[in-house]
Formats: structure tokens, C-alpha cells, sequence
């Protein structure tokens, strides 16, 4: 039987509208939430999308965005190489600490100089911190999973160590590290800040993070490496066949994705905090880069687009209890939208909505069809 | 030697009380990994469990009922994963991260609605899980005061040392523990001998959940008095670490368990009173992870089909 393809079709074959429909469903579940918490779902979401639209206000979203997308970009070549790399959190801390340390104890460099040496040493940290792992991996069969988990409390204990080194340690009251050096920061001139009317924080971060996106694509899509890597990917065994050393695949995606989540961290401190505190519990944007990997599809130039969402939600959440509406609102969203996408398989069915009963789905999909037709 | 005997004690107190709530969750993590479901969602399904134990213990003053009711919210997330890893053949550590989101939004979104505040009210003594064995030593002599400290412990801590033998038994002294492995195994095999694949893996990622739960609940019944948003932050990944570290059987977790406990509860006794750096004290149970790895447990098994979904073939 030879049909026309229809909207359905289209629907159900497509990853960037099932994606849109996560987005779509994520929302209306937060809207069920606030209607039941008896909150003005109008007034939530208009808040929402107005603290995200202003130019004061999307110039914080893009400043919110930059570590996300880095940290994102660090997962999503990590998944591109068949690694999973939750060590992303560690990378993070200790790229931040790395370009604190030389932010902090060479001040009087220029800025030409001390911002790229800031940036080499988190990506040459970061890169350490997924080496160790992968070597473990591959010398001892040690599960990268379970290192990766304890490198993410070691690195944020030794940050915390660190940061309270007299030579590190903030001077005033605050359990923090010193302010790092003017000619480390990435801010643009106050004065430039005050007449465009931007966020105080507002920075050139997001350039360096759009290079790095069209960085990361250019080597996962149009070099050797690149096809090497992906290749240990999607099958370790064919690869090898192929020829392909897999172990030296494996070390050099985990050092690149460390590097990566290095230097999400340095554009995080350089660019918005200045310094770093003592933190209680881990901050999560290596986390926060799993979820945008996830929403992006690990895709360079989805990440991008999913960075800027992810922080657009962060922001405009932060401003949510003005009208009362609780911020981990946005946790609900998110982690919706997220659930959605796993379970994208759903949207496949779509397109037998309009075929007769009685037929019995059988899409490419992994799933037994009858669960999925009764839902 | 009397307070060597009493710094002794304390420790393994703290040892102990720091142990329970990671052990729950890495039984858990266990139904789950060894079925063939891969479930990074522990972590969420611990903070629901916290968040909605103590509430429930708060409202009917009854911790028991609380407890269970932890494991039931964990049991909900659990059975989330499971509709959607199991059922629809979602990717499972997309679903898991989804979980992690979830759980704690939703649980803190509620306490907001509840209570005003992320946080919740403190329990009293008599809504907390209660100590068994109290005032059964005699707390004059050293070595009562010793066995008074270890002994007379909360009473989720002995139900969870009799759960580890009791998930031992299940895994490999009876008929549903050798499906439930074979499961993880080669579940193509199993369906051909009958065994409800589908079903199976259903059922332990909803008591993967379930334990969670429990351990969640652990930590804001036992060792604090109220749930904050950072009441778990870790421990769920902790769990799970502790799981890979035991091969993935129960009294491997245990002892995996009994070493981030034990470390943690050094912390605790020698964090006030010695000179040691805390952050550094507090690196320790990651640092000695990594070595007893690299020193003697070295690559694990992992069950062969985990992380893969499971087609039925039609």
C-alpha cells in the first residue's frame, strides 16, 4: 500500500517535533502542578516569558546559558563516542578551580595572555580528570560509571580544600576563594553594560561557546577522529574488527569530553562568579549538562539551542516566586521534558491514529505495541 | 583505653546509622541492575522516599507508617522507570535522569505548598524511627557503655541487615532470584522457557524503587529530623557506586556500603575534636573507593544485558 505522507507521518517520524512535543508536555504538566498548588497558571508562565524576553533579561539567559552549553557539549561527545560520561560535574569543578588558581596567582598578565592560559589550564585539568578515569577503565577494567562518581566528590572536596589555601582564600569573611584578576574576566566594560541597558554580569562567554559547538562538530562529523570515535560508538567490536585501537578511542574521547567540562567551568568562573565558594553540595551543572545533552540530542547545534532553553528556564525560575509560584517548578519542567524525550517512542504511534483499530501497530519501534496503544 | 574503647564505640554507632539508609538503596540498586535495568533514577526516588516518609510521619505521628509510605513514593518513581525503560523500551539513563529531576521537584514543590518552606518540621522523638535496645546494657561499665553505643540503634538499621540476608537468599537460593538473574543475563533465553521477561523487570524496578524509598526515608527519620533539599545530594549515586564496587550481589553492596558508612561516620566522630582538615576528611571515602578498586576488585561483571532494553519478539 502506497501512501501520501501525512501530518501524522511527519509527526511520528520526526525527532525534532517529538522533542517539541516533550517541550509541550513538560509545560503542561507544570501547569497541572501550579493548578492544583491553586496558583494563577497565567501569571507563572507570563512571568516566565516576560523575565526571559526584555534585553536585560535575555542577556542574562545567554550569560546563564554559557556553562550549560559547554557542559552539555562535553556530554553530548562523550555519548557520541559510546561513553557515559557523568564525570562531567568533577571536570566542571576543576576546570573552575584550575582557572581560578592562575587567575588568582598571576594578576599582572595581560588579558591577550592570562584569559587563554586560564582556559588551557581547566581544559588541561579537565582533560586529567577524564584520563584518570578512562585509564582506570582501561587498565584495570574499573568501571568508568563508578570512578567518574567518586572523581565528582573528590573534585568537589578538593575544591573546597583548595579554596581555603591562605594564598587562595578571600581575604574579607567570605568562605570563598579570592576574586580572580580584572585581566582574567570576561566581562564587558561597565560602561558598554550600563548604556546597552545588559545584565551586569553579561560577557563574551557565549562567543567562545558557539566556537566551541562548531568545534566539537567539525570533529565529530568531518574528521578521521571523529568517525573513529563514533564508530567505537555505535559498535566496539566492529570497530576493532575495523582496525580501530578502542582503548585509545576510549582515552581520547574521555580527555576531550574532560577538557570540554574544564572549560565550561572557567567560562562559568570567568564570566559570571569571579570567584569560587565553599559549596555544601554540588552545584550540578555537569549534571545540568546531561539534561541539556539529552534535550539537545547530543547534537552540537542541538545542544546550543537546548543550553539556551535550559538556562532560560534557570532564569526565568529564579524570578517564578515573585508571583508566588515555587522555583523547583522548573526542576518539574525539565525533568518532564526529559522523561518525555526517553520515552519518545510514544509519538511513533502517532501516525496510527487514523488507521482502523484493528490493525496491529508495528513500528520500528523497540516497544511491544499493545502497551503503547492503550495509553 | 577507656576512651579508646568509647571513640570506638561511637564509631561504629556512626558507622552503623550512616550505613542503613545507602544499604537500602543499594538492595535496591541491586533488583534493578541484576534484572537488566540500568536505574540512575535512585537518587530521586531516595529524596521522594525522604521528603514523603517524614511527612507522613509528621501528620500521623506514626514513623512506621511514614517508613512504609517513603517506600511506597520510591515505589511510584520506581514504577515510572519501569513503565517507561520496561514497557516502552525508553533509554534507561535518559528515564533515570528524568527521575532525578522529577522526584525532587515534585517533593519540594509540595513541601512549599505544605509547610511554607523547602524544608519540613522537624519530628519529635516519638515520629522519628524508634532505637531498639535501649537501656538493655549497663551504661556504668566500659563495656556496657560500648555495647549501649553499638547495640542500641535504630530499628531500620537491624530490619535492613536482615533484608541484605534475606535479598541474598531470594537471589540465590530461590526459583524467582535465578529468573530474576537470568533476566539480566540472556532474556531471550528466558522467554523461551516461559519467563515473563516484561513482567520480571517491571516488578524490580518497582522494588528497586521501593528500597530506595526506604533508604530515603533513612536518612530524614534517622540520622536528621526534617527533610531539606539537600538532605540526599550524592547518596543515591553513592548507592549505586556502591553496587558496581560489590559485582553487583547483595553482600558485596554490603560491604561497599559498610565502607562509605564507616568513613562517614569517621567523619563525624573525628570532624569536631582533631586537627585534620574536614574537606580532606571528607575526600577520604572516594579516595579509598578508587584504591581498594585499583588494589583488588578490578573489573566486575557486569550483567550482560543490562542497559539494554528488551524486544519481545512477536
Amino acid at each position: 500500500m502506497i501512501k501520501k505522507k501525512g501530518l501524522l507521518d511527519f509527526i511520528s517520524e520526526n525527532t525534532f517535533i517529538h522533542i517539541l512535543l516533550s517541550i509541550v508536555l513538560g509545560f503542561l504538566v507544570g501547569a497541572i502542578f501550579l493548578a492544583v498548588m491553586g496558583l494563577s497558571v497565567g501569571a507563572a508562565y507570563g512571568r516566565l516569558l516576560n523575565s526571559v524576553t526584555s534585553l536585560k533579561g535575555f542577556s542574562y539567559v545567554v550569560v546563564y546559558s554559557v556553562p550549560y552549553i559547554v557542559a552539555g557539549l562535553s556530554v553530548a561527545f562523550s555519548f557520541k563516542t559510546g561513553v557515559f560520561n557523568i564525570g562531567a560535574e568533577g571536570q566542571f569543578v576543576m576546570g573552575s578551580m584550575a582557572a581560578a588558581i592562575v587567575g588568582i596567582l598571576l594578576p599582572d598578565l595581560p588579558k591577550p595572555v592570562l584569559i587563554p592560559l586560564c582556559f588551557l589550564a581547566a581544559m588541561a585539568v579537565g582533560a586529567l580528570w577524564g584520563v584518570i578515569v578512562a585509564t582506570l577503565k582501561i587498565k584495570r577494567g574499573i568501571n568508568e560509571v563508578l570512578s567518574m562518581i567518586m572523581f565528582n566528590w573528590i573534585a568537589f572536596y578538593l575544591s573546597n580544600f583548595i579554596a581555603g589555601i591562605p594564598a587562595i582564600h578571600n581575604t574579607g569573611s567570605a568562605e570563598a576563594t579570592k576574586n580572580i584578576s580584572a585581566n582574567a574576566s570576561m566581562l564587558f566594560s561597565k560602561d558598554f553594560i550600563k548604556s546597552a541597558g545588559l545584565a551586569p554580569t553579561a560577557n563574551w562567554g557565549i562567543l567562545v561557546a558557539i566556537v566551541v559547538m562548531m568545534i566539537v562538530w567539525f570533529v565529530i562529523e568531518k574528521t578521521t577522529l571523529g568517525y573513529e570515535l563514533k564508530a567505537v560508538g555505535s559498535n566496539r567490536f566492529a570497530a576493532e574488527y575495523g582496525g580501530i585501537n578502542v582503548n585509545r578511542s576510549i582515552l581520547t574521547a574521555l580527555a576531550i569530553s574532560g577538557a570540554l567540562g574544564g572549560l565550561a567551568g572557567a567560562l562559568q568562573l570567568m564570566g559570571m562568579g569571579g570567584r569560587i565558594s565553599v559549596f555544601s553540595s554540588q552545584e550540578g551543572f555537569g549534571f545540568a549538562g546531561i539534561v541539556v545533552a539529552l534535550m539537545g540530542c547530543s547534537n552540537p547545534f542541538g545542544v546550543f539551542i537546548a543550553g539556551l532553553f535550559y538556562g532560560a528556564l534557570i532564569y526565568g525560575g529564579s524570578k517564578l516566586n515573585l508571583v508566588g509560584a515555587p522555583t523547583q517548578l522548573i526542576n518539574v519542567i525539565v525533568g518532564t521534558v526529559v522523561f518525555f524525550i526517553a520515552i519518545s517512542v510514544i509519538f511513533r504511534y502517532v501516525k496510527f491514529l487514523k488507521k482502523k483499530p484493528k490493525e496491529s501497530p508495528r513500528p520500528a519501534a523497540p516497544a511491544p505495541g499493545k502497551e503503547v496503544a492503550e495509553k | 583505653m577507656t576512651a579508646f574503647v568509647n571513640s570506638l564505640g561511637i564509631i561504629l554507632y556512626a558507622t552503623l546509622v550512616y550505613t542503613t539508609p545507602l544499604l537500602y538503596a543499594a538492595l535496591g540498586s541491586c533488583f534493578s541492575e541484576v534484572s537488566g535495568v540500568v536505574n540512575i533514577g535512585i537518587e530521586g526516588m531516595m529524596t521522594a522516599g525522604a521528603f514523603t516518609g517524614t511527612v507522613v510521619a509528621y501528620f500521623t505521628g506514626n514513623p512506621w507508617i511514614g517508613f512504609l509510605c517513603g517506600g511506597l513514593a520510591g515505589a511510584f518513581f520506581g514504577m515510572l522507570h519501569a513503565t517507561a525503560t520496561v514497557k516502552l523500551g525508553a533509554d534507561q539513563t535518559i528515564a533515570g535522569t528524568a527521575i532525578n529531576m522529577l522526584g525532587p521537584g515534585i517533593v519540594i514543590m509540595i513541601a512549599k505548598v505544605l509547610f511554607d518552606s523547602t524544608d519540613t518540621i522537624p519530628l519529635t522523638a516519638t515520629q522519628k524511627i524508634p532505637k531498639l535496645f535501649t537501656g538493655a546494657f549497663d551504661t556504668t561499665t566500659v563495656f556496657g557503655r560500648f555495647m549501649d553505643n553499638v547495640f542500641a540503634t535504630y530499628a531500620s538499621t537491624y530490619l535492613v541487615f536482615a533484608a541484605v540476608i534475606l535479598v541474598w537468599f531470594v537471589f540465590y537460593k530461590t526459583r524467582f532470584g535465578l529468573r530474576l538473574r537470568a533476566c539480566g543475563e540472556h532474556p531471550q533465553a528466558c522467554e523461551t522457557l516461559g519467563i515473563n521477561v516484561i513482567a520480571m523487570r517491571f516488578l524490580c524496578v518497582c522494588l528497586s524503587g521501593f528500597l530506595s524509598g526506604l533508604g530515603g526515608a533513612c536518612v530524614t527519620m534517622t540520622i536528621s529530623t526534617q527533610f531539606r533539599p539537600i538532605s540526599i545530594v550524592g547518596q543515591g549515586f553513592i548507592a549505586i557506586a556502591a553496587v558496581i564496587f560489590g559485582k553487583f550481589k547483595p553482600h558485596g553492596a554490603l560491604i561497599g556500603c559498610l565502607l562509605f558508612g564507616f568513613c562517614s561516620g569517621l567523619k563525624v566522630v573525628l570532624g569536631g575534636s582533631s586537627g585534620v582538615d574536614m574537606q580532606l576528611l571528607s575526600m577520604i571515602p572516594y579516595v579509598v573507593t578508587v584504591i581498594v578498586l585499583i588494589l583488588f576488585v578490578g573489573k566486575s561483571h557486569v550483567p550482560a544485558a543490562n542497559g539494554k532494553p528488551y524486544v519481545k519478539s512477536k
